[in-house]
């Protein structure tokens, strides 16, 4: 497996093999030739025939990309007719007389330098159409076909670049993505493949060597992955598979509201990581952000992330939102998530250890930090804070109170803060137990599954040999569930599910019917969800 | 001789496609028309050379006919520029 690092053109995923192109190294030599009239002719001709060609790439890029991206060869056609450029071929042939392969060559190169010379970006890649239009001709001259064979299975085309007409020759259908050496942002190929929405990377070192080599093209990085793991080749392939569904569903359903076919409204949110997953929040029209991990911020650094570092972080992901809800959970360490500062002993069963809340009642000094960086956030969006991990009330309430002593601090500086709700995951039995009084301690619940699931099933969801049982349909789990929402909403809590679960499209329906009022999944989730959101009645 | 002068208000300037109908429409007619601006200058019926001048939006450029139908050179180059660049 090898990356090359490009520049993409356009943001999207293409997988297959490369298919590489090379124009025939085109040999023109230079030829005395006696009869100059005869050569003349010779150009004539060739230079009619490159009209015909032009004229009907002209009409085929207008059925296939519209006028935009065909205008280019009427422009070709112009460019033929240019006095100056037959008047130098003429001169050459006349009065040197070369062969007209020869007049013609050195005369393209010319004009192409004159543009390649220009200070301008448009005008500079025009240099590459008066090189096109010599290339077209001369090969007419030598007798070559027009290439553009693709062959029967769909290709990632390489080459070191490629010419508009070369470009609009090949068969689209036969086309995955376009990665070229050369070329700009500006060139008319790249042009085509925006407008043909087909992934495209520019500058990545192409060569001989990349011919039927398996690929991919990762229009999000800019990268050129070549004879991928499999493990990569299945990372992308589901991406791909992603992305066409998004596709369609986004023409569909980007802007619409999430509600059920009886009017009640739905919130459905995103799950992310880091401040960088906000785009792809955005991008697939989340209603909001239903669980922020902060411990991004703890696992990436060697010590404790200071309070500044952490309202950064936090006021970015708000102010981005734009007063759409950005829900928080607090540091939820330990378990399967270590960090080596934190000096957390070795533990025999970490997923019932020391982990979460538990850290963060143990050890005030970093939860508090943490809560004052997210309470500073929150006069900057619309922040909610959940606590992970709980088991009882009185935890609850001591987070509570920490809450309280950080506002008075606050209001004591004059510092502000916004109005912040306060929830706490559901993820353990004993919190499933209890939720009629945990509801009256807060204003929402939400119901992690994945843990709720193995400490239901009493299943160590790392442990493989138990994966043929870890069962997260089991009725017991769903049965936590819906527990869970009817405590809630007799103690005025809205209740959302942010595990795994949320996005198991089998089971929408029934969330829904169960009274579930949110769904928070990945933000490549939403859009399906929607869907079904769209099409379920909850009566 | 007959001459005006006139400001490009088109984003691109006159980038190909409108240099090639700007071509078309001067061939039109005998009087050797003439482009000038930015620093250069080049015949009304040459692609590559008027795309050459490298003219962008806002430069000026005074064009001139001359000839047996100079006049009517004049008002075609100046309606052709008001509609297209």
């Amino acid at each position: 497996m090898k990356t090359y690092q490009g520049k993409s053109i356009l943001k999207g995923t293409a997988i297959g093999r490369i298919l590489y192109y090379s124009k025939e190294e085109q040999m023109v030599q230079r030829k005395s030739i006696d009869d100059p009239e005869a050569e003349w002719k010779r150009f004539e001709d060739a230079k009619e025939q490159a009209s015909e060609q032009l004229n009907a790439l002209y009409e085929k890029a207008l059925k296939e990309v519209g006028e935009q991206g065909a205008a280019i060869f009427e422009v070709h056609g112009m460019m033929l007719e240019d006095d100056d450029f037959n008047d130098s071929i003429k001169n050459m042939i006349k009065n040197q007389k070369v062969n007209a392969e020869y007049a013609v060559a050195t005369t393209g190169d010319n004009f192409s330098m004159m543009f390649a010379q220009m200070e301008d970006e448009y005008f500079k890649a025009r240099s590459a159409d008066i090189k096109d239009i010599a290339e077209r001709v001369v090969g007419i001259l030598q007798g070559r076909h027009a290439a553009g064979d693709l062959g029967d299975e769909p290709v990632i085309l390489a080459a070191k670049d490629l010419a508009p007409s070369e470009t609009v020759q090949m068969d689209k259908s036969k086309l995955l993505g376009f990665v070229t050496e050369l070329g700009s942002a500006n060139s008319h190929t790249a042009i085509l493949a925006r407008t043909m929405n087909i992934p495209a990377l520019i500058g990545i070192p192409v060569d001989a060597e990349l011919d039927g080599k398996m690929a991919i093209i990762d229009g999000v990085k800019g990268e050129l992955i070549v004879e991928p793991d499999e493990e990569t080749l299945a990372h992308y392939q589901s991406r791909k598979q992603e992305e066409q569904k998004q596709r369609e569903l986004l023409q569909q359903l980007k802007g619409k509201e999430d509600i059920t076919l009886d009017g009640k409204k739905i919130r459905l949110y995103a799950n992310i990581g880091s401040v960088g997953d906000v785009a792809r929040v955005l991008a697939n029209d989340a209603g909001g952000i239903g669980l922020f991990r902060s411990e991004f911020l703890y696992l990436e650094k060697d010590t404790f992330p200071t309070e500044e570092e952490q309202f950064q972080a936090y006021r970015t992901v708000a102010e981005t939102m734009a007063g759409k809800k950005v829900i928080i959970r607090t540091l939820d360490i330990g378990a399967d998530k270590q960090a080596d500062y934190f000096n957390l002993a070795h533990e025999d069963n970490p997923a019932m250890g020391y982990r979460a809340i538990r850290i963060c009642l143990d050890q005030p000094e970093i939860f508090k930090t943490q809560l004052r960086a997210l309470l500073r956030a929150s006069a900057y969006g619309s922040i909610g804070i959940m606590f992970p991990m709980i088991i009882s009330v009185k935890e609850v309430q001591q987070a509570k109170q920490y809450v309280a002593d950080i506002k008075a601090e606050l209001d004591e500086n004059g510092i502000p803060y916004g109005d912040v709700e306060l929830g706490v995951m559901i993820e353990t039995p004993a919190a499933v137990i209890i939720s009629e009084q945990l509801a009256k301690e807060v204003d929402f619940f939400s119901i992690g599954t994945n843990d709720l699931t193995q400490y239901t099933l009493a299943i160590d969801r790392q442990n493989a040999k138990l994966d043929n049982i870890y069962d997260s349909h089991h009725p017991a789990v769903l049965e936590m569930i819906r527990m869970t929402v009817e405590n809630g909403h007799k103690g005025g809590c809205w209740v959302g599910i942010c595990g795994e679960l949320g996005a198991d499209t089998t089971l929408t329906e029934d969330f829904l019917k169960m009274g579930v009022d949110e769904l928070s999944v990945t933000p490549g989730s939403v859009l399906p969800i929607r869907e079904i959101i769209r099409n379920t009645s909850v009566k | 001789m007959k001459t005006f002068n006139y400001t490009i208000k088109d984003e691109l300037g006159i980038h190909a496609r409108p240099a090639g109908l700007l071509v078309k429409e001067a061939k039109k007619f005998e009087s050797k028309i003439t482009l000038s601006g930015n620093g250069k200058s080049a015949e009304a019926g040459k692609l590559l050379a008027i795309m050459g001048m490298g003219l962008k939006q806002g430069a000026e450029l005074t064009v001139t006919a001359e000839g047996a139908d100079e006049d009517a050179a004049i008002a075609a180059m100046q309606e052709f520029l008001e509609k297209n660049l």
